[in-house]
């Protein structure tokens, strides 16, 4: 009796979402036994709401939200959110894309708790979220410019503070490195580097 | 309107503005409160967080994933192993390694070890925000010589770097694991007694019962985990429901609260510390059985080291150690999210992977982080000393919330 393999109840469930709100979902996959669903921008709000809501999903637990950042696409942005639902178990996580033009809309009225961590998603990348009630910055200084963590924000950043002794108060001068900042390639040790080593241009020509 | 107008609407108002913190004892840290406040009732509390905000996730992104593990110390620095756990199960889960039985056991003491650290420190430490001074005193103690555990396995008293992926990094001695479990015989008696300074305490009830509460169901849409849930009726707990390392073979109960106030989070977190202890006993009886003996990581040379005896007699694991700490070891492309029951909560690693040997994105999941922002839900129509009682109970660290 050789039976056909068990669906993972991951994957069962990522069918029960097509069927519900399939042509919001662009694609699903199932991976290191986690079940990740992309879905459209403009449908951003109506998937979170119907897994939320609906009795076979319920993912009512809301554990995080964050961005990531991916340079090379057209829309640079993912959001990436972390569902669980306590009661069978069970975890998702949803991504949409998005761009640093056009926001995406907010989840906070469906899950109180996204209120920050759309925040912080705006403040280190500059995703903007449309509906929220108070998009401030909130990990970095008051008046910060730039957003850290997109891939193209040096890690050194561009200010430096220090207690100056003779205004009496804390000052902002921009970034001095007294080493230069290192950046070892690992990758390719023997395909050569990226920079040209002094005098090796003569070698070339 | 006109400036009088104004000013006569101000006067009829009567609110006005409290800056709490950065440097208030009680802000558990540099947390500034913009409290707004109705005589002396607390009308609207707007968190100000991020002064400790050091870039760790932009960090990890340019170190190799060894090179990522300290800084997980410095999240939670009450409990630093359990930060490292949930990175150590990130990038085991992309690798696709089992770490040995040793190694998982060792895991599991030490993660009961800082839970103990975590709970030692919110229960007495809350309790000082609302005028107990003496249980401070005594559960510091007992955190002092838990710390020497972590010394003597680790070579630090906090900022242990002691979980890797792959395992842990030492053995233990058994003269550790020996006096582990002399602590553990002690430690009871020490629990009842800051017990007995708190639980009946009638003070302690006054400024603790009914305040702060959570229903279940807020519970769950604020993003709340750990003892924040369990206080409000849920009995959940990631040790029990996703059992990672083995913790399925522990034998422990799930202390559930009733009302979710903040007294009944004080009673869980007491209750915690006991099954804690247990946990730590068992422990020991199989770190001692000839099952728990054994290598504590994984052993192929391909994400751990080799030890320095064996670099002196084989030329690969001189390789294997010169690649893995300069180059580092590549993890294989992919998306993993893995959490641990840290004291304060799930505790979770959004990991992304593009195949090299940093990682592309670590998104660090922080308890604390979503606890802190219901204070504005939790606070309105408190007064203004449950503040600080409510944030005690809230269980914020802020090397965690600010990252």
């Amino acid at each position: 009796m050789d039976e056909a393999p068990q669906k993972h109840p991951l994957e069962q469930l990522s069918e029960h979402i097509s069927a519900g709100i399939g042509d919001a979902v662009v694609a699903s996959y199932f991976a290191f036994g986690e079940l990740t669903l992309i879905v459209a921008r403009e449908s951003w709000v109506e998937a979170v709401r119907f897994l939320r809501d609906d009795p076979e999903c319920k993912f009512i637990n809301f554990i995080d939200l964050c961005g990531a950042d991916y340079p090379e696409r057209e829309d640079r942005f993912d959001v990436v959110l972390h569902l669980m639902n306590p009661h069978r178990n069970t975890r998702i996580r949803i991504k949409t894309e998005a761009n640093d033009m056009d926001p995406v809309p907010s989840i906070s009225e469906l899950f109180a708790g996204a209120d920050w961590f759309e925040r912080e998603a705006y403040d280190l990348y500059g995703i903007l979220f449309s509906g929220h009630a108070d998009l401030r910055r909130i990990l970095t200084d008051y008046g910060f410019d730039g957003h850290p963590l997109r891939k193209d924000f040096p890690l050194t950043g561009f200010v430096e503070v220090r207690y100056d002794e003779e205004r009496r108060r804390v000052v902002y001068e921009p970034v001095r490195l007294p080493q230069e900042f290192r950046s070892f390639d690992y990758l390719s040790p023997w395909e050569g580097t990226d920079y040209v080593l002094p005098g090796d241009e003569k070698a070339k020509s | 309107m006109t400036i009088e107008a104004q000013e006569a609407n101000e006067a009829d108002v009567r609110t006005f503005n409290l800056n709490f913190g950065p440097v208030h004892p009680s802000a558990h840290g540099v947390l500034r409160l913009v409290l707004e406040l109705d005589g002396e009732v607390v009308t609207r509390v707007d968190p100000h967080v991020g002064l400790l905000h050091r870039g760790t996730e932009k960090l990890i992104e340019y170190k190799t994933y060894l090179q990522a593990v300290p800084y997980f110390d410095r999240l939670d620095y009450v409990a630093p192993m359990n930060q490292e756990h949930a990175f150590a199960l990130a990038v085991e889960k992309l690798l696709d390694i089992e770490v040995p039985r040793r190694g998982q056991l060792i895991r599991v003491l030490y993660s009961e070890i800082g839970r103990l650290l975590s709970h030692l420190m919110n229960v007495t430490t809350q309790a000082m925000d609302i005028g107990a001074l003496t249980p401070p005193l005594w559960g510091f103690e007992q955190r002092e010589k838990l710390m020497v555990f972590y010394e003597r396995a680790s070579g630090s008293r906090m900022h242990a770097a002691y979980f890797r992926p792959g395992g842990v990094h030492q053995d233990l001695p058994q003269d550790l694991i020996d006096d582990i479990a002399d602590f553990a015989e002690q430690f009871p008696k020490a629990l009842e007694d800051i017990g007995g300074l708190l639980t009946e305490s009638r003070i302690f009830k006054q400024r603790n019962v009914d305040i702060g509460v959570v229903k279940l169901e807020d519970a769950w849409s604020w993003g709340f985990s750990g003892v924040m849930v369990r206080g409000s009726g849920a009995a959940w707990d990631l040790r029990k429901s996703q059992p990672y390392e083995c913790y399925d073979e522990f034998d422990f109960d799930i202390p559930v609260g009733k009302n979710g106030d903040c007294y009944d989070r004080y009673l869980i977190r007491m209750e915690e510390m006991r099954q804690s202890n247990r946990i730590i006993k068992q422990c020991i009886e199989k770190l001692n059985a000839p099952e728990g003996r054994g290598p504590v990581s994984s052993e192929d040379g391909k994400v751990v080291p080799p030890k320095r005896g064996e670099m002196k007699q084989s030329m690969e694991a001189l390789i294997h150690h010169f690649k893995l700490y300069t180059e580092g070891y590549k993890v294989p492309a992919g998306e993993v999210y893995a959490c641990v029951e840290a004291p304060k909560g799930e505790f979770g690693v959004y990991l992304v992977s593009d195949g090299t040997n940093k990682p592309y994105r670590c998104k660090i999941r922080a308890p604390g982080f979503a606890h802190l922002q219901a204070m504005d839900t939790l606070c309105q129509g408190h007064m203004l000393a449950d503040v600080a009682a409510i944030l005690g109970s809230l269980d914020i660290v802020f090397g965690e919330v600010d990252r």
